[in-house]
């Protein structure tokens, strides 16, 4: 055997283990509407834990793979949720024009809001996320008269989808909309996950793991984190746009600074350094506060406890934990 | 109108003194430790608490200093049961820690004190109005302006002529090296942190004082808190004093123009800073 | 005093006992669905979503408290249809999406009959949406914007507090009678505040007043700012608008500055809860009860009045009586339609009148059939600090507006349309 043939085997090996668990969780996703009612759950849960990990893997998109925090990413998926209500509301009522046009509202402020701050690092760049954040949620609060201000945009709702030979009717089926939101899911995540395979997604873990390092190789570090600014905005854009077909509603509180520290939070919990991490993240938060907020009025208490939990116990995230014992 | 501005000046300061107590604790834990303590409100929350709790028994004046010191020591027993495991991870990970505790704390604090707001009663001799002209100046909040700058004051000296201060700051610079003198860094953090915690507790028996308590109470002061270090920038104590006044005045000069942008214009001033000046007025490198 | 709970210096105990009791609950959730249900027919049940934590907390609490009461007196009386009553009641936490998700849980997974909530306005908008979505019978007890029942009306939707219309117009010329014609608002800066403050303002200037209006964050926690603003104007009346503990932190600073004497107090609602939380120089000032327990000689309210103090130690308030009322009318539908369905549900509930055992006031109570709003009376007069050994007494009724003449038909703007 030529030297080096025991690499390439666990090469091999460790990409069939990859592919198995890539086939593992899309096969869990795909039978959700049928395995959720034997735990208690119900479909349009499913379709809310979807939308919400697919915000929480592009806020990660920005932690785990380039190494910058915000905090302020509610306003790109809110930017989403605006996007597609209003042009359900007062241009179409068509599924994939709101889709589109949430994904350009909360990309497009993404890409000029990113350009005014990408030279900032740390918790400057934190806080200032969020100040562009609280500016936008104004707006949203403010003008009344085109979103409806503080009680929201509504008379609006998701529209069948006609395929010419058949309609796909994620109105009136949670079924129907499910696997849409999985679809989309699916090609987001895709787009995501290939662009962190590609170069650019190599040279944003550089500017990760030593910042000063990349630049001195002459990366333009500045430029990249915009770029990675943007990308995410435009992914949680598409995740605020299903966001607003989930709830047949707009409103502020999805632009708000408390819906940016759950994403975080939900990123941190699955694990930032892995891929899945933050929709694991999401599914446990929201199953949690779905579960125990039935049961009793002290369900934050126990959510607290939770994420107490979580950093004592598994100090890289839920799927962080796992993955590195399976690498050791 | 100049009246009206003028008096909103004032009274944009004492509420700004608020700002300023809340965030010099915050700023301390944050520059020593690297730890973003989201629990820091909840903090506040429980000194006043507990100060409602001690008053029938000891009274307002020494309730004022206790509470805080029993609040200091929760924070002392949480940081060296928790937050101490966390030192030298990502600080992100201090974020989901402290989000958590102040979720608990909220909680119980609600569990225990009730939803709808307690009256914390303070001393009928300082709850009047000092003039009738100046009446926004009443003897509480003159009172309160008065703690806080007694408490900066303590804690500048502390830092700048105590050995322990100046080893605080030393670490705040170079906390390997300190650690390679001898020094217990292990000690200084924790005291530190439960320091920035008595403080919290304090502005928690004077806010509680001014407004009354509630589970709640931390939460509106937090998030300004931390735009007064960002603005004021991170690592300068005097910035964070400068950088909780401004906003405070900032605020409360727009209420007297265009008053539903109140608490929306503090975003926009650090927005501004930050755009012209990355790390705030008087600010250092950054963490994260 | 506040009436309360008195303060507990141990809560280790109180939170363990609270991880217990969770711990049995979901033990029994998991092990519920094995059990075969030994009775034939399943409960009716209904489903009430509330912001049982955030800053309307105690006013959700009240609510569902009410609620509760009817379920368990219905129940005692043999059920409805002969079927037990189950009320089912989840948490929006304040918040639009856990409100909308709360509901679908309440219709997808509960099948609920009949769907309640919430005492945010906004959130109130968007499950009564959902519930026209689902064709569920929807009843709004306690969020008061408008369009809920004026343009944005719907078959499926009742509400049972007032417009905004209803509680500015039922005290305006009190206000103006008693104060005079300068006025003061601070009032949050939303629909409800908004239309409320409008209502205010047309009926000042057809009397040819003056006023500054402030609107402010519905988050405000310090009222310095506008107070002082409020005092250079010098009015006659302060009309404080906010809500829950945005009010009472403004009552506070208002007493705070000594401004009591220089300006009267008034305005819509001044819950009972709120009053009892603020100190007693701040409950003053003339106001709207939408629901008042101290009614001598009226039938039945001493029974319900004695029922509230003996289950929550705590006063009955209008919103009590909300979630009373909104229990008590879905019942009293089904027997009527003797059905389940919503269609015939809301046709039994329109134009339904309260019988006097629910209304729990003099006059006829019913419910509107071009808009389904509940008619019954605004009770105004002024709070003050309760006299000694009389904790609750806090409020005296000057008279009675019945809401047809306080919001009358033609300005609502509903257009009401069933499914044929």
């Amino acid at each position: 055997m030529r030297p080096g043939g025991d690499t390439t085997a666990a090469l091999r090996g460790a990409a069939e283990r990859r592919w198995a668990v890539l086939a593992g969780i899309w096969v869990v996703l795909i039978a959700a509407p049928f395995w959720l009612p034997l735990v208690h759950g119900y479909t349009s849960l499913g379709s809310r834990i979807l939308v919400l990990g697919l915000a929480a893997m592009s806020v990660n998109f920005l932690i785990g793979f380039t190494g910058v925090v915000s905090f302020g990413h509610a306003a790109y998926f809110g930017l989403g949720v605006y996007g597609a209500g209003m042009m359900l509301r007062y241009v179409t009522a068509s599924t994939p024009l709101a889709l589109v046009a949430g994904i350009l509202l909360g990309g497009g402020a993404g890409v000029v809001v990113g350009a005014m701050i990408c030279r900032s690092r740390g918790i400057y760049f934190a806080m200032i996320t969020i100040a562009f954040e609280q500016i936008f949620y104004y707006i949203a609060y403010k003008w009344d008269s085109v979103t409806g201000g503080y009680d929201g945009l509504r008379g609006f709702q998701r529209a069948p989808i006609h395929f010419g030979l058949f309609t796909l009717d994620i109105k009136h089926s949670d079924l129907a909309f499910y696997y849409f939101v999985l679809v989309v899911f699916a090609i987001v995540a895709g787009v995501m996950g290939f662009l962190l395979r590609s170069p650019f997604g190599r040279t944003l873990l550089a500017i990760r793991e030593n910042e000063r390092r990349a630049r001195f190789l002459g990366i333009a570090v500045d430029l990249h984190i915009w770029l990675s600014f943007s990308i995410s905005a435009f992914c949680i854009g598409a995740a605020g746009a299903l966001y607003a077909m989930v709830n047949n509603f707009s409103d502020p509180s999805s632009l708000y600074f408390d819906l940016s520290g759950d994403l975080v939070i939900m990123a941190v919990m699955g694990g930032i350094r892995s891929f899945w991490g933050p929709l694991l993240g999401a599914a446990i938060f929201e199953v949690l506060q779905d579960y125990i907020s039935s049961r009793t009025v002290n369900w934050l208490f126990f959510i607290g406890l939770v994420f107490v939990i979580v950093v004592m116990f598994f100090p890289r995230g839920l799927l962080g934990m796992f993955q590195r014992r399976r690498a050791a | 109108m100049l009246q009206l501005v003028l008096f909103n000046l004032f009274n944009g300061l004492i509420i700004g003194a608020f700002y300023v107590l809340l965030a010099l604790g915050l700023s301390m834990i944050l520059n020593l430790s690297n730890v973003i303590n989201f629990a820091h409100g909840n903090f506040l929350a429980l000194g006043g608490y507990l100060a409602y709790v001690l008053i029938p028994y000891i009274g307002f004046w020494p309730s004022l200093l206790i509470a805080p010191l029993l609040t200091g020591v929760v924070g002392l027993i949480i940081e060296q049961t928790m937050i101490r495991r966390i030192y030298g991870r990502d600080p992100i990970y201090s974020l989901l820690l402290t989000f958590g505790l102040a979720f608990m704390i909220q909680d119980a604090c609600r569990y225990i004190w009730g939803v709808n707001g307690l009256p914390l009663a303070t001393p009928p001799s300082i709850s009047r109005p000092l003039s009738t002209e100046f009446f926004f100046l009443t003897g509480y909040r003159v009172f309160v302006v008065g703690i806080v700058i007694v408490a900066v004051a303590a804690l500048f000296m502390f830092l700048r002529f105590t050995r322990m201060g100046m080893r605080i700051r030393a670490g705040v610079f170079d906390l390997e090296t300190v650690s390679a003198l001898g020094i217990n860094v292990k000690l200084l953090r924790s005291l530190n942190f439960a320091g920035g915690i008595f403080l919290a507790g304090l502005a928690g028996v004077l806010a509680g004082g001014q407004i009354g308590l509630n589970p709640n109470m931390g939460d509106s002061l937090l998030l300004p808190s931390f735009i007064a270090i960002i603005v004021g920038g991170m690592g300068s104590l005097v910035g964070t004093l400068l950088g909780g006044l401004l906003i405070g005045v900032a605020a409360a000069i727009t209420t007297v123009f265009f008053a539903s942008a109140s608490d929306t214009v503090i975003y926009v001033i650090m927005a501004l800073v930050l755009l012209l000046r990355p790390r705030g007025l008087l600010g250092e490198e950054g963490i994260l | 005093m506040v009436a309360r709970e008195p303060a507990r210096p141990l809560g280790r105990r109180r939170v363990l006992q609270a991880g217990a009791a969770l711990g049995a609950v979901g033990a029994a959730q998991i092990t519920s669905p094995f059990i075969v249900k030994a009775l034939g027919e399943e409960p009716v049940k209904l489903g009430l979503v509330d912001p049982l934590t955030g800053v309307y907390s105690v006013l959700a609490t009240s609510e569902v408290e009410g609620a509760r009461l009817a379920v368990e007196q219905i129940n005692k009386k043999g059920g409805v249809m002969g079927r037990e009553l189950q009320l089912l009641v989840e948490d929006s936490a304040n918040d639009v999406g856990t409100g909308v998700q709360k509901i679908r849980k309440l219709i997808d997974q509960d099948h609920v009959t009949v769907t309640y909530g919430d005492v945010n306005s906004g959130i109130a908008y968007a499950i009564s949406q959902v519930a026209a979505e689902k064709g569920v019978l929807h009843i709004v007890p306690g969020g008061h914007t408008d369009p809920i029942t004026g343009k944005d009306c719907s078959w499926n939707v009742f509400r049972i507090c007032n417009t905004t219309a209803m509680d500015a117009n039922a005290i305006s010329s009190l206000l103006i009678k008693k104060f005079g014609k300068r006025w003061y608002f601070i009032t949050p800066d939303y629909a409800y505040g908004q239309t409320l403050q409008a209502a205010f303002i047309k009926n000042l200037e057809a009397v040819g007043g003056t006023y500054v209006a402030e609107l402010l964050p519905l988050a405000t926690s310090d009222f310095s700012a506008s107070l002082i603003k409020a005092k250079a104007f010098k009015p006659n009346v302060l009309l404080n608008n906010m809500g829950g503990l945005a009010q009472i932190d403004c009552m506070k600073q208002f007493i705070e500055f000594g401004m009591a004497k220089d300006m009267a107090l008034g305005g819509a609602l001044y819950e009972i809860e709120s009053v009892l939380a603020v100190p007693r120089e701040a409950q003053a000032g003339w106001w709207d009860m939408e629901w008042w327990w101290d009614q001598p000689g009226v039938p039945h309210v001493k029974e319900f009045v004695d029922a509230i103090v003996a289950r929550t130690k705590k006063p009955a308030s209008a919103r009590h009586w909300f979630g009373y009322v909104g229990v008590n009318a879905a019942a009293l539908a089904i027997e009527k339609a003797k059905s389940l369905k919503a269609i015939d549900l809301a046709h039994a509930l329109a134009g339904m009148e309260l019988p006097p055992e629910v209304a729990l006031q003099p006059g006829k109570v019913y419910f509107r059939t071009e808009d389904h709003e509940l008619m019954p009376n605004v009770f105004t007069g002024e709070v003050h600090p309760p006299p000694a050994g009389d904790p609750y007494n806090i409020f005296k009724v000057a008279e009675l507006v019945p809401a047809e003449k306080a919001d009358p038909l033609a300005s609502t703007g509903c257009h009401m349309k069933f499914p044929s």
